[in-house]
């Protein structure tokens, strides 16, 4: 019988399926049900892990073929130019097309990447096995999740395929622009309505296994950073999704019942006065939206600051400085994330009162975030660091996490917003956090879990060429576009040499195009190395990193039901190099 | 207009109250900058003296770390000073001591897909009514025909001209979606909300001619809904607005005149074919 540390026993039972009754791997399930509508978390990680990152690459192909026009406005593109006949007529983008590019590109990352890949994937798999239970509070709703999310995705995408194109009003949407789009943008709510959807299913989740399934023995204070961080995000998703999900079915009845939710009376739209019964506020969907995707954005870092907590306490040998500290900073950071949403918004004509209101919060904000970076950064002092893959990717998490915090503030600080606001600056400042950071992380949990995943390490050289090409293209792809926003550069321009300011910095948009080329070849070392691994790699113990949490206590890859006997919890997390231990690592499942 | 006026840096500032704008944006560049070295410097030694070797082993105990208490509170009294002592009143005295109408330049700013409408009041320094209802092709702000206010108003597209040492009201809005009025040598940026009138002010310390840019994606043309703005001796202004004003005793504007100055075509790449209405 499965032990959860409150003894619930309805929430066990719900689980006997498989593991207590059957003994674990032994149910031999019907392939469709174990791989496709499989009930098991570790299946349905991998499913929203492989799904999340072909989105990804996906979403960054769009980005490559904007970075063409980026860099050589107006001239046709060699040979995949021929192929998109629609977009790109004789090879040229247009403006439509690129605009589609652009909205779809935020819209895949955000929303089909990073949180499907963070939560849905690394969520899934590891945070059941870090508490010790035997699956997710809730199989089938898990299972649902993905199957909603799936959809969601493939809704998305095809909407590049209906009349007029995919939505293209930037992921943000902002009406009236977005209520009066093409088509693609009924498809995008439609998809946006599903995928929220799939996200709020998998949070209740996750909130009820983490609450309820813990293993004996493992208190709240013992629980890996990792699951914290899943905590928190799952509050964040439960709280913050619903008013954009709202907020999306509001536009769509804009869109297509007539009504004016989001726009004003009077419209004239080439020369034609909109007829629309009017009286609505475009400033409310901002507010909606802000409220949503705020938080949204600690979804994103969130789960990268546990994994990268993970990979570091593993190869600093010693146990995280902090960890209460973490933890209340990860809550607290919780929290604000619901009152600083409108600093999105300064230039919308907002009074003195709200901006004070809101770039204080903004301040204080920040204040959690330095904490968790220092965390980290005394961690490393005494440690005995190894440099492996994953830890690489942790490490270099670091300093670029940090600039893009950094970088934060003068964007925070509503003075200096208004000439920063809506610039490159703004690109390079959430990017720094969500790729060279979230996406960092999330390639150091993926060098990390995968042995659990399948018993097997990927290759540590392919490891370190994709570590390094990457480190260094993703920063010239980065780096160059503070400059070109302190230059006054408009972010989603079509064609940046329209302005004499946008001619200033062109030649910067010509290092940053090769550098997303370079990045993408980057790419391709870890893409040979996570398919061939599978059968090729080198086998692996249950434990390669000589790990300290309850995940490493199962077999590799777990069965369904994932560990042999009920682990129990002796110890804190990260109990690393304690003197006196014949070895440097005292695991949280070995008593003594 | 001259491409050198633009770098890789802040371009020139020729207002009167961007140098509070520009001072935050330093400071808080050489807070970041000092930061991050620091972290930096600590960061890489910390990754050489502390790397396994063979012999090397971590330490259990967690460091007293007071130092970066220390640093932590120090950052915290840094980012109130930044907020309190620079950010909040640079924005207050800028947004909350507008200059009095009466003493300005009034300019209504009516942004279209994608096209920014400048709109002066004329010799009796009124705005006549605008409608959506009278809006048309040789009306693109909608003037009200029969408001004798609005007989005298000047309309440009695209072009503004300002005089130098005055202060300016540019008062926006938009007829269709978000725009964003942004002017990068004068530090300033408002988006336009339809539905909404935002008076935004400035005062040009300087002649010159620069560039108006939209900062908020409008739609396919939003690229080039680009402006000019001509900072000029109030002779020179005075000119513009006789030479410009409407001849006829109609409310009719003149239709989008050719801007008075030769404006420097962008060398865009071989002109694409762009359809120019937004679709529904």
């Amino acid at each position: 019988m499965s032990v959860n540390a409150n003894g619930h026993a309805e929430t066990a039972d719900a689980h006997a399926h498989g593991h207590a009754d059957h003994g674990g791997a032994h149910h031999e399930l019907p392939f469709w049900q174990k791989y496709i509508f499989s009930q098991d978390h570790k299946v349905i990680g991998i499913q929203y892990a492989v799904t999340a990152l072909v989105f990804l690459f996906f979403g960054f192909t769009l980005m490559m073929l904007m970075r063409w026009q980026l860099a050589y406005p107006g001239r046709a593109m060699p040979f995949i130019g021929s192929l998109l006949t629609n977009g790109m007529p004789g090879g040229v983008m247009q403006p439509e097309f690129y605009n589609q590019l652009g909205a779809m590109h935020g819209t895949i990352m955000v929303f089909l990447g990073i949180v499907p890949l963070a939560v849905g994937g690394f969520g899934n798999y590891v945070m059941p096995l870090q508490i010790g239970a035997p699956d997710m509070a809730f199989p089938k709703l898990n299972m649902f999740s993905y199957w909603v999310f799936l959809p969601g995705g493939v809704v998305m995408l095809s909407s590049f395929l209906v009349e007029g194109g995919a939505a293209q009003s930037g992921w943000t949407s902002y009406p009236p622009l977005s209520d009066i789009a093409t088509k693609g943008q009924t498809v995008w709510l439609l998809a946006m309505v599903l995928l929220i959807t799939s996200s709020l299913l998998g949070s209740i989740n996750f909130i009820v296994t983490i609450v309820q399934m813990r293993a004996k023995g493992l208190t709240m204070w013992r629980l890996p950073f990792f699951v914290w961080a899943q905590f928190v995000t799952s509050f964040l998703l439960l709280l913050a999704f619903p008013p954009l999900e709202a907020a999306s079915v509001l536009q769509l009845m804009d869109r297509v019942a007539g009504t004016s939710f989001f726009l004003p009376s009077g419209l004239v739209i080439s020369g034609e006065v909109l007829k629309v019964a009017g009286g609505g506020n475009p400033l409310l969907w901002q507010h909606l939206f802000w409220f949503l995707a705020h938080p949204e954005v600690y979804v994103l870092i969130l789960p990268a600051l546990g994994i990268v907590a993970e990979v570091l306490a593993n190869n600093i040998r010693k146990p995280l400085w902090g960890y209460r500290l973490l933890v209340y900073a990860t809550i607290f950071l919780g929290f604000m994330s619901f009152v600083v949403w409108a600093h999105h918004m300064f230039m919308t004509g907002m009074g003195t009162t709200m901006s004070t209101f809101f770039q204080t919060t903004t301040m204080i904000i920040s204040i959690p975030s330095v904490i968790i970076l220092t965390c980290f950064l005394i961690s490393l002092y005494g440690a005995n660091i190894r440099f492996t893959t994953p830890m690489l990717f942790a490490v270099a998490f670091l300093p670029m996490f940090a600039i893009g915090g950094l970088t934060g503030l003068p964007l925070g600080l509503t003075a200096s917003d208004i000439y920063l606001h809506d610039t490159f600056y703004v690109i390079g400042h959430f990017h720094y956090v969500v790729a060279p950071g979230t996406i960092f992380a999330m390639f150091a949990g993926i060098y990390y879990w995968y042995p659990k995943a399948t018993g097997r390490k990927m290759n540590d050289t392919l490891g370190r060429i994709h570590f390094w090409v990457s480190f260094v293209a993703i920063n010239g792809v980065f780096m160059p576009m503070f400059f070109q926003g302190m230059a006054g550069l408009s972010r989603r321009l079509y064609d940046p040499t329209v302005y004499a300011h946008g001619r200033g910095v062109q030649p910067l948009n010509v290092v940053i195009s090769w550098s997303v080329w370079l990045l993408a070849l980057g790419q391709l070392p870890f893409i040979w190395n996570f398919f061939s691994s599978i059968r090729g790699g080198v086998k692996v113990s249950i434990n390669p990193w000589d790990s300290t949490t309850l995940e490493w206590a199962a077999p590799s890859p777990p069965p369904h039901g994932n560990f042999l006997t009920d682990p129990v919890v002796y110890r804190d997390p990260y109990e690393y190099s304690v003197p006196g231990k014949a070895t440097d690592f005292s695991p949280q499942f070995v008593e003594g | 207009m001259d491409d050198k006026i633009y770098g890789y840096w802040l371009p020139v500032d020729v207002s009167k109250h961007g140098g509070g704008i520009d001072g935050l944006i330093s400071v808080v560049h050489w807070f970041m900058l000092l930061l991050f070295v620091g972290w930096g410097i600590y960061f890489i030694w910390v990754l050489m003296k502390f790397r396994a070797r063979p012999g090397h082993t971590a330490l259990y105990q967690p460091v007293k770390a007071s130092f970066s208490k220390y640093i932590e509170a120090g950052v915290v009294v840094f980012e109130a000073f930044l907020l309190f002592g620079l950010s909040a009143p640079i924005w207050a005295k800028y947004k909350n001591d507008p200059p009095k109408e009466s003493e300005a330049v009034n300019v209504r700013i009516i942004a279209e897909q994608f096209a920014w409408n400048v709109v002066y009041p004329g010799k009796d320094g009124k705005f006549g009514r605008t409608a959506p209802e009278f809006v048309a092709a040789d009306n693109l702000i909608g003037l009200d025909p029969n408001d004798p206010d609005g007989k005298d108003d000047v309309v440009m597209v695209n072009q503004l001209h300002v005089p130098v040492n005055k202060p300016v009201i540019t008062t926006v809005s938009s007829k269709d979606v978000i725009h964003s009025w942004n002017i990068p040598v004068l530090r300033v940026k408002q988006d336009t909300i339809p539905g909404a009138r935002i008076p935004v002010w400035f005062e040009a310390k300087e002649t010159g001619h620069f560039e108006i840019a939209c900062a908020q994606l409008c739609g396919l043309g939003h690229y080039r809904m680009r402006g000019d703005v001509i900072i000029e001796s109030q002779a020179d202004f005075d000119k513009f607005l006789a030479e410009n004003a409407p001849a006829a005793p109609t409310a009719q504007a003149p239709a989008p005149t050719a801007p008075a100055q030769p404006v420097p075509t962008p060398p865009v790449a071989p002109e694409k074919k762009v359809t120019e209405t937004p679709h529904h």
